[in-house]
């Protein structure tokens, strides 16, 4: 199976994303990143602090429907498992024992959900929570082996996916982007001027294993998956100078 | 026993619970003098304790507690972002991947056995999570301790001076680092990873796995 989701398709949809200018073209976006992980569903589903719900995906149309007609939100042991939590779960985690649960799951491959799936809870400003869900059909290995390979791309997908939704949120007001600290604006700096991470580490007096973590933070705050998209953007929003 | 309990699972177990809020009352208030607030129960409690965090904690033998952590990804409020960001380059550092820990606890006459404890659970965190960093903030004393484990940190930067003193410190995962903390904590590997399946149930397997 080839799930090696690649990384240049990613980041070109994940740009797409960010220029994304209404809440409607996100079922795009979210279709165009399904395809770049390579696997059968994707999911994002939002419940702000008062209440409001938002989703979008790639389900059939009429498991959306059963399952907001059924009220399963109330069953479903991945919102059960990962409502006030933040840390990612593979649906092999969760409590599946109950009767109602075991219904339910079957009722969800009959609808092509997918027998697996890796779920990333997001905690967003003043009590919202939404849940990014990858599913698939594969056996566990295969799994085992997409999410080792894939997890941490998909929880900074997950969580620039959500920034980009609550940007649509009604009412609300117009934010600062996250601003790079002045350590982070030194490390990306001499990366763009070419700098290897052990030379920019020296320059800037500290260990490489330090730098690493203001180029991760960095990284995010860019909405980049990896480095060199981390530097680009830095540079083409005139963060940095060169 | 290592226990992984968000606080909601905590309020579960108030005995545990209580536990560990006067523990930490004892180290952070007693013995180190810090500024901070405890209750008419004699429990220390700050605001990200309402944040429903992640706690690690060490249950001993007969129920009681040995010492804990707190965890809380960085992309919400932390107490590194929020009161140390002159120690951390001047700003937020904010990612999915990377937590802080803070809080980090020992009861009165807790042996070293239980720091190394906490210390392999944050491996397991690290590891099992798909995190790169964890940061923490910390007391003096904690720097001594770390060493003698086997899971120095990275200083990132402190203040203060002596019991006073607070440090900011970074951790990534390594399998030397794991190994070695295991041994000084006289827990297998094998026993780390059931305790944490145990919390967190166990994911689908690789082949042979």
């Amino acid at each position: 199976m080839g799930f090696e989701a690649a990384q240049p398709i990613l980041e070109t949809v994940l740009r797409r994303l960010e220029q994304s200018a209404a809440l409607e073209e996100l079922q795009d976006h979210i279709t165009d990143l399904r395809d770049a992980f390579r696997v059968d569903h994707l999911v994002y589903h939002w419940v702000s602090g008062t209440g409001d719900q938002y989703g979008c995906g790639t389900y059939d149309p009429a498991w959306v429907e059963r399952y907001l007609a059924q009220g399963y939100l109330r069953i479903d042991p991945v919102v059960l498992g990962c409502f006030q939590r933040f840390h990612p779960v593979d649906w092999k985690q969760l409590d599946w024992s109950s009767r109602a649960a075991r219904a339910f799951q079957k009722e969800a491959i009959d609808y092509g959900v997918g027998n697996q799936g890796y779920s990333i809870p997001i905690r967003g400003p003043n009590g919202q929570f939404a849940l990014f869900t990858v599913s698939h059909n594969c056996d566990d290995a295969a799994w085992a082996a997409f999410c080792a390979g894939s997890r941490r791309d998909l929880i900074l997908v997950a969580h620039f996916f959500n920034q980009k939704a609550l940007e649509f949120e009604p009412g609300r007001l117009p934010e600062q982007g996250q601003a790079l600290s002045p350590r982070e604006v030194d490390a990306m700096t001499l990366l763009a001027v070419g700098h290897s991470r052990a030379q920019a580490a020296d320059a800037l007096a500290i260990s490489e294993h330090t730098l690493r973590v203001y180029i991760e933070s960095a990284r995010f705050k860019l909405g980049a998956l990896n480095t060199t998209h981390a530097v680009a953007r830095a540079l083409s929003r005139g963060l940095i100078v060169v | 026993m290592i226990r992984y309990l968000y606080a909601d699972e905590l309020a579960r177990e108030p005995a545990l619970q209580r536990a560990m809020f006067r523990d930490r009352a004892d180290q952070f208030h007693s013995r180190l003098g810090w500024d901070v607030t405890v209750d008419a129960n004699g429990e220390e409690r700050d605001g990200y304790d309402a944040e429903n965090p992640l706690y690690v904690l060490w249950q001993t033998g007969d129920g009681g507690h040995g010492g804990s952590m707190r965890f809380l990804p960085t992309t919400g409020p932390t107490m590194v972002n929020d009161h140390f960001g002159h120690l951390t380059g001047g700003g937020r550092i904010e990612s999915p991947l990377i937590w802080e820990c803070t809080r980090f606890c020992l009861s009165r006459g807790a042996s070293g056995q239980v720091a190394a404890a906490l210390m392999l659970a944050g491996g397991e965190i690290l590891r099992n999570f798909g995190l790169r960093h964890l940061v923490g903030v910390f007391d003096a004393r904690m720097v001594r301790i770390y060493r003698r484990i086997g899971a120095s940190p990275e200083l990132l930067g402190r203040e203060g001076e002596g019991r006073g003193r607070v440090s900011v410190g970074l951790w990534a995962f390594s399998e030397t680092a794991r190994a070695e903390v295991a041994c000084r904590a006289g827990i297998s590997p094998a026993q780390s990873a059931a305790w944490f399946e145990q919390a967190f149930g166990a994911p689908a397997q690789a082949v042979g796995a």
